[in-house]
């Protein structure tokens, strides 16, 4: 079951992937806009947003496939460049989350005595906020001048601020486990062997301890992908996300909830390929914790927003 | 017993300044630009922004305008420079409302996640605890705005069941208060119940193979009693502490979602709000008292947990 979940996942992205394509049959992109447009529909001329702003519903063929929103713009194409920002998000994310993580929970683990006595209160701070909290904060406080880091400047509004805040935001729920690990391996007596052959603390770290940690970041990936996607719908649901016209399907059900009486697949439509992506990577997750480490702490939908 | 109480408590103190020492750096000082501007919201005014520095004394070293901002959060004269009101006042305004949402879904939650579970761990392996796997993994895949969106519409204003989101208080007309909560509070709780129900199901199958349940059935106690006084007793622990630790979240602000699809204009949905606005200092206060609110609330916990449980002091 988890590799038909696993492939459903891969159409996904491909499908994401191919949004250019769709756009090109469509023949119009993700922000073309088209109020007072009209369409062949059974022969006759139909408003694409009538006039008391109800937009048309699905068409089933290439143009306006998934009906229109209520600006006039095609819902399928949006649809498949909203899955772009949004997978884009979670997947580099989660990926931020994994390195950052295994680094803390290594020099943390490994080291010991002041850095493990830092990192470890820094978790436990970062720990008392709720997840959708601290996530909202940190994108509202970063929504209008944006983020410098050393020499990198992260633009109010890009995705790379999504990406940042969603990424630091899980690093406790990963960290701590992996600095668990490491003081168990660390005992371990290839790790003194390592060390009595002259292997210094880098050396070790990397070529003895991270290999042994692969199981666990294997297992913990698939869920913080579904996790950060969770949380970017969210924000951008809020209004601290990818910023529209941009669409991502966080900010599509914003939009769709407001039409749901007149345009119920406004909001229907993203929501649903949200649950399938999430699903998806959640049955991927159980699965793979089952064949890799049935005894993990991994665990899927634990603090999620 | 005293000195452990002490010791935790001092702990709680560090962690609360550590606490409001990020808050204040999230908000004045990690992002880009002028503190100023961005307190005044979408649209300020150059006058706007000069007063508000005057006001939080962001001209002045981080230290001192630390203790400003806490002064003006803690002390209660912070307000938002979107609708010129109280921010403490708002949030006071919020709080049963946060309060009747969380305690009703925590409620709901532990009962179906602790029976769900059970009976997938006595039905483990077969087509029921199956169905159930997949029925928990679909309840955690569900964004809680969505499905609450959709709720609201389709089971409020459409079939008229429920009322179409809204407050009533408790003390005003009780039965009132629980109709306009009750898809909140399902909704809400699907979240957790597939997540408690799996944590359940484990402990149960880990408990069941204990030497002391099958000194239980040895000495002839019935399956029930085997199953209710000492394989669901010591389930239940670590659900407990968890259960603790999740409606304190919810409480907290984690309720945001929910509560502003289903309009109830609690804490979090004040917080909502002002995210949409770019207000900052509601989003700042909730924030901070959020975390607050879980930091002393975990030392509750772990206070109690050691007075129940005097292994726990040792360490």
């Amino acid at each position: 079951m988890a590799l038909a979940f696993g492939a459903l996942f891969v159409a996904l992205v491909l499908c994401a992937l191919a949004a250019p394509l769709w756009a090109d049959l469509a023949g119009r992109g993700p922000e073309a806009t088209n109020v007072t447009g009209k369409i062949e529909v059974d022969g006759r001329q139909v408003d694409v947003v009538s006039l008391d702003g109800t937009p048309i519903g699905p068409q089933w063929r290439s143009e306006y496939f998934l009906g229109a929103d209520a600006n006039g713009r095609d819902v399928m194409v949006r649809l498949l460049y909203g899955a772009r920002n949004s997978l884009l998000i979670g997947i580099a994310a989660a990926l931020l989350t994994t390195i950052l993580a295994t680094l803390v929970g290594l020099l943390a683990g490994y080291l010991g005595r002041w850095v493990d006595a830092v990192a470890r209160s820094a978790l436990d701070v970062i720990w008392a906020f709720p997840v959708i909290l601290l996530g909202v904060a940190l994108a509202t406080a970063l929504a209008v001048g944006g983020l410098q880091i050393g020499p990198f400047t992260l633009e109010a509004g890009s995705t790379a601020i999504s990406i940042a805040v969603i990424a630091v935001v899980y690093v406790p729920y990963m960290a701590r486990p992996i600095r668990g690990e490491v003081l168990a391996l660390r005992e371990k007596e290839f790790v003194e062997a390592a060390r009595a052959q002259g292997a210094g603390p880098l050396r070790t770290m990397l070529s003895e301890l991270l290999p042994n940690l692969s199981s666990t970041i294997v297992v913990f990936a698939p869920l913080m992908v579904a996790n950060a996607i969770l949380l970017e719908a969210a924000l951008s649901f809020l209004g601290v996300g990818v910023v529209p016209p941009a669409p991502s399907w966080g900010n599509m059900i914003d939009a769709g909830v407001e039409r749901l009486v007149t345009a119920p697949h406004l909001a229907i439509v993203p929501g649903a390929m949200l649950v399938a992506t999430v699903l998806a990577l959640n049955v991927l997750g159980d699965g793979v914790r089952d064949a890799f480490d049935p005894r993990s702490r991994a665990s899927w939908g634990a603090r999620r927003p | 017993m005293t000195r452990f109480v002490v010791r935790r408590l001092a702990q709680m103190l560090v962690v609360l300044f550590a606490v409001s020492v990020l808050t204040f750096l999230i908000f004045n000082v990690i992002p880009n630009g002028d503190p100023a501007v961005r307190m005044a919201g979408k649209t300020p005014t150059e006058s706007q922004v000069e007063a508000i520095r005057a006001d939080w004394g962001f001209d002045d070293s981080l230290p001192v305008q630390y203790v400003t901002t806490m002064e003006k959060v803690l002390g209660g004269s912070a307000i938002s420079y979107f609708s010129q009101l109280n921010v403490r006042d708002q949030i006071v305004e919020g709080l049963p409302r946060t309060l009747s949402l969380a305690v009703g879904a925590a409620v709901l939650w532990m009962l179906a996640g602790v029976a769900l579970g059970l009976l997938a761990a006595l039905r483990a392996g077969r087509l029921s605890d199956r169905l159930l796997t997949v029925l928990a993994l679909v309840g955690v895949s569900l964004p809680v705005f969505w499905l609450g969106a959709l709720a609201s519409y389709y089971l409020g204003f459409k079939a008229g069941w429920f009322p179409n989101g809204g407050y009533v208080p408790l003390t005003e007309d009780p039965l009132d208060w629980a109709h306009h909560l009750v898809l909140p509070w399902t909704v809400l709780a699907i979240l957790f119940i597939g997540f408690y129900s799996r944590v359940l199901r484990s402990n149960v199958l880990d408990t069941m193979s204990e030497d002391y349940v099958r000194t239980a059935r040895a000495k002839g106690l019935s399956e029930r009693q085997v199953l209710l006084r000492h394989v669901l007793r010591n389930s239940l622990i670590p659900i407990v502490t968890l259960w603790g630790l999740d409606f304190g979240a919810v409480v907290a602000g984690g309720a945001i979602l929910t509560e502003t699809v289903f309009d109830l204009q609690g804490v979090g949905q004040y917080a909502a709000e002002a995210v949409g606005q770019l207000d900052v200092p509601p989003v700042l206060a909730v924030t901070m008292f959020g975390a607050f609110f879980i930091v002393v609330l975990s030392t509750v916990v772990d206070i109690v947990y050691a007075i129940l449980d005097p292994r726990i002091r040792l360490t």
